[in-house]
């Protein structure tokens, strides 16, 4: 998995049947301070997590293992939404 | 799934027949202000997406999840067109 914050949404009407319907969230990978590092990706929202929020994505064939994903054209899904992280023996990210 | 821009099409006689009649597009990667970057690379298409239109492509062996590329040698797929994207209070259209 990977710690990645949701920094907006993708809209589409033109799509896969089995991707119908489900919520697209564009997202930054982040290092364990909550600092945006790389380009962002795409992934189905399986948690209802909103712009801002940090979380957590599962990747390949893993993203397909959830009733909502199962055989679905789908890579990356986020699959949690992160409370606080502890690193070092020091909380280095509280949700507010 | 990564974001994407059609920036051409790839054009073979001589290939797997799992592959007869399949589209293929040429993409760059698009970043979060819509510019390109990276290098290219080729996916199915399965959305009847054209030049210029932005568009998410799903890899690996979510390439092969939908009806048009199922059992095909096929590592990467167009799967959705992009209307917009919402990118840190800005918006991106193709």
């Amino acid at each position: 998995m990977l710690i990645a914050r949701v920094v907006g949404t993708a809209i589409s009407t033109i799509k896969d049947e089995k991707v119908k319907g489900r919520k697209l969230l564009v997202l930054k990978q982040t290092d364990p301070t909550g600092k945006l590092i790389g380009k962002p990706f795409v992934a189905v929202d399986l948690v209802d997590a909103g712009v801002g929020e940090l979380v957590l994505t599962g990747h390949g064939s893993s993203a397909r293992q959830t009733h909502l994903t199962k055989e679905c054209p789908v890579d990356a899904v986020v699959m949690a939404v992160i409370d606080h992280l502890n690193v070092d023996d020091e909380v280095v990210f509280r949700k507010e | 799934m990564l974001i994407s821009k059609v920036v051409g099409t790839t054009v073979s006689t001589i290939k797997d027949k799992e592959l007869t009649g399949r589209k293929l597009l040429i993409l760059r990667q698009v970043d979060e202000i819509g510019d390109v970057y990276g290098k290219p690379y080729v996916a199915v298409d399965t959305v009847d997406a054209g030049v210029g239109d932005l568009v998410l492509t799903a890899h690996g062996s979510g390439g092969r999840q939908t009806a048009i590329t199922k059992n095909s040698p096929v590592d990467a797929v167009i799967m959705a067109v992009i209307d917009h994207l919402n990118i840190e209070g800005k918006t991106i259209r193709r």
